[in-house]
């Protein structure tokens, strides 16, 4: 029904969380057509973990920035994407019409970002091993990737020309640029296979999405988008049963989106939004998507904007810049932005970065 | 029997604990096993019989790890599973167990185990330092507050407005433990008398040692299913007949803290979708929140089970008793069962599957039963959940 956004800088210095999620509302409401949210919303979730935020039970600012206080509000500690599954579960229950689904970020407020994703590890098995870098699981996950033979360092960097030039036709990429495969290939490896372009930087961002039943959104809007389907799941949470190389949670994730939907084949959609937040991924996350020789794919354009399947033709995250859990709003943001635009449908699918195998999968059409 | 047709039917089959503890040695992920593990060997399936997992629990500095969902799912059974964690602070036992509710009433799933885990031990110097980190960093952190202290101004609120005496207080202290005595799973049952509590020592006064419930470790979990499915694993399902939460806003100190307006909200809500319309007549047993004594009155009148300021009249009176008209917290409660925050909000909820069902063993109240109402409180004294059931 409506969508609102706050942010997308590397540092937003003037405005607090909160200020930043009642700008975020305030447009959201104003999008979907003038909501009163003390009246004509039912529920509202909110997506954040307390690590992030440097508060404990950091849900206690919730409801006041988004016009939740004194109503059902909620958190769900995971990725927005899983919030708006929750919000369309509340729907489809007949406990409520219209939900808000918020979440935010302000990583530039986290002094020790390291030290707080290190905390996610596993304290026993993986903390005690100290590994200085925090990005070495996805460079073994994209180490294992590019050994199953298909993609080369070069493919990965087609990615990053890609989605970091797509992202100059954004208004929110801080991380847009037009630089070419060669570039980035000549860029000093941060961990092998990747250079800091192939890593997504975090980014300051509050988004705001109002999603209503089909009876009042009818009413409220002529042009709604529409979600068909949505899942999400997660693999084996422990790293050292997970299974590496390839991203089984978007995999499962999008077999229940696409049932719910009655999807055939995802190549039949306009676009898709996927989380690129190293640049492997977003091969990795198309795999799963259920689309067949990516790489082949890759290499003759057709994931290129303008192109038969445009794969994140607003930037990604590679562009834009991952603001923690709101990174999967951040797809959807773009996906609703991209349809209002004239196309027709897009799969948007998301993920909660490691040290996690939690993903989640959005069917919607114009 | 089932009066709420307007809603898909979500019943719950199976449930199960670990014991409370002050201290457990398994790991947070083991302690989520074993309660996962009871509750479906209660209700007789397996984890791959499970669609999805909904996990509850609450700061993730309890435990030390970050994204703390992510790392009990595996615990919880949610392995290539859709799984997610809620969370509304000290509210979210409750809150977990409503998710479930709308994750079978959607469609999404037809069976769900619902699990909350907490292990608070690992806080040092104590539990409590976690407790430094809720407040506003602008206007409160600065004043370095506990939680003690806040809970302390809202009893004080509670005893001056509704002119409540601590010796009536006291007494849903000495009831709690009394009843827990009878649960396998308690941490603090026991047989102590108004004396106890008011000689024990002082916290921030008015609240003292034997008023609070204990730090704790736990687990605890719930098998929620589809009406259909329901009926192939039970006789005796008990139904989710209505869910409510409210959230007030983050700024306490301008609240009026003698009443919970909020939980009010929650419990109208509730009711309404469970077509109660006269909750002390039509609720036979209750589980309210009570990780302090004088809670458990608050939130009686707030569930509206007694009149503003009634409710140490009728604590006094027995009605509150386990044998009395609307026994509340049979289980024990916090104060007597113990309080591993989002597993003691969901120990709540299986205490009153269990007396619904007839099951609750030495816990079973006198009177027939067919309504319970189970309830939790939290974040900034602003958060609160209520659940339904009926058999």
């Amino acid at each position: 029904m409506g969508v609102g956004w706050y942010g997308f800088s590397p540092h937003v210095h003037d405005l607090s969380f909160r200020e930043m999620m009642f700008e975020a509302a305030s447009r959201a409401y104003y999008d979907a057509g003038g909501m009163d949210p003390r009246k004509d919303v039912d529920t509202f979730i909110s997506c954040q973990e307390d690590f992030w935020e440097g508060i404990s039970i950091s849900d206690e600012f919730a409801p006041d920035p988004i016009g939740g206080a004194m109503r059902p509000t909620m958190t769900v500690a995971g990725d927005g994407l899983q919030g708006v599954a929750h919000g369309v579960m509340q729907i489809t229950s007949g406990l409520a019409d219209v939900v808000v689904v918020e979440s935010h970020a302000k990583p530039s407020d986290i002094i020790t970002f390291s030290d707080v994703v290190k905390l996610s590890e596993d304290p026993i098995y993986v903390r005690s091993a100290k590994v200085p870098n925090i990005h070495f699981v996805a460079a073994l996950d994209a180490t294992k990737f590019l050994s199953r033979g298909k993609a080369t360092r070069a493919d990965l960097a087609e990615v990053v020309s890609k989605n970091k030039s797509a992202g100059l036709s954004s208004s929110k990429a801080p991380y847009a640029a037009r630089i070419d495969k060669d570039y980035v290939l000549s860029q000093d490896y941060v961990l092998t296979p990747f250079t800091r372009l192939d890593i997504a930087q975090p980014v300051d961002a509050a988004i705001v999405v109002v999603l209503a039943s089909e009876t009042v959104a009818r009413r409220f809007s002529d042009t709604p988008i529409w979600i068909h389907g949505i899942g999400f799941a997660t693999d084996s949470s422990n790293l050292e049963l997970a299974t590496l190389g390839e991203a089984r949670y978007m995999r499962l994730a999008a077999e229940r989106a696409y049932l719910m939907a009655g999807v055939e084949s995802p190549l039949k959609f306009r676009g898709i939004f996927v989380d690129d937040r190293y640049s492997h991924k977003e091969l990795e996350h198309l795999e799963a998507l259920g689309i067949t020789d990516v790489v082949e794919k890759l290499r003759e354009g057709y994931f290129h904007p303008g192109s038969y399947l445009p794969v994140n033709p607003k930037g990604g995250l590679l562009a834009k810049g991952y603001p923690l859990e709101a990174s999967g709003l951040s797809l959807l943001l773009d996906a609703v932005e991209y349809m209002r635009e004239g196309e027709e449908s897009a799969i948007v699918g998301s993920w909660r970065g490691f040290f996690t195998f939690t993903g989640s999968v959005a069917v919607m059409s114009r | 029997m089932r009066t709420n047709l307007r809603f898909r039917p979500v019943a719950v089959i199976g449930a199960g604990m670990t014991p409370f503890r002050r201290r457990m040695l398994d790991t947070p992920q083991e302690l989520a096993w074993e309660a996962s593990r009871r509750a479906l060997d209660e209700a007789g399936l397996e984890l791959r019989d499970v669609d999805c997992v909904v996990i509850g629990s609450a700061p993730d500095a309890f435990d030390g790890v970050h994204m703390k969902g992510e790392y009990l799912a595996h615990g919880a059974g949610g392995v290539r599973k859709p799984v997610s964690r809620v969370y509304v602070g000290g509210a979210t036992g409750v809150m977990t167990a409503i998710s479930a509710w709308y994750h079978v009433a959607s469609g999404l799933c037809q069976k769900v185990l619902a699990v909350a885990e907490e292990k608070m031990s690992p806080g040092r110097p104590h539990p409590q330092s976690v407790f430094r980190y809720i407040w506003d960093p602008i206007t409160e952190k600065p004043l370095n507050p506990n939680l003690i202290w806040i809970f302390a101004m809202e009893m004080h609120r509670y005893m001056n407005v509704n002119r409540v005496s601590k010796e009536d207080i006291a007494l849903v202290s000495v009831k709690n433990k009394r009843n827990a005595k009878k649960n396998q799973y308690s941490q603090l049952g026991g047989d102590i008398t108004v004396d106890d509590v008011l000689k024990s020592e002082v916290l921030v006064w008015p609240v003292q040692l034997l008023d609070v419930s204990p730090v704790s470790d736990g687990a605890a979990a719930m098998v929620l299913v589809s009406g259909d499915i329901a009926r192939r694993y039970t006789d005796t399902p008990i139904w989710v007949e209505g869910v409510g939460w409210t959230l007030d806003n983050t700024s306490w100190p301008g609240r009026e803290l003698a009443y919970p307006r909020y939980l009010e909200n929650a419990a109208r809500m509730a009711y309404k979708m469970a077509g109660i319309e006269r909750p002390q007549k039509e609720i036979d047993v209750v589980e309210p929140y009570d990780p302090f004594d004088y809670k458990e009155l608050h939130h009686l009148e707030g569930l509206l089970l007694a009149k503003k300021g009634e409710a140490p009249t009728l604590m006094r009176e027995g009605f509150f008793d386990v044998d009395g008209e609307i026994p509340s917290s049979p289980s024990g409660g916090l104060l007597g069962v113990g309080n591993p925050i989002a597993a003691a909000g969901l120990m709540k909820t299986i205490s009153i599957y269990w007396q619904l069902k007839g099951t609750a063993g030495g816990m079973q109240v006198k009177k027939s039963v067919h309504t319970g109402v189970a309830q939790a409180w939290g974040d900034l004294m602003q958060a609160s959940t209520v659940i339904v059931m009926r058999n």
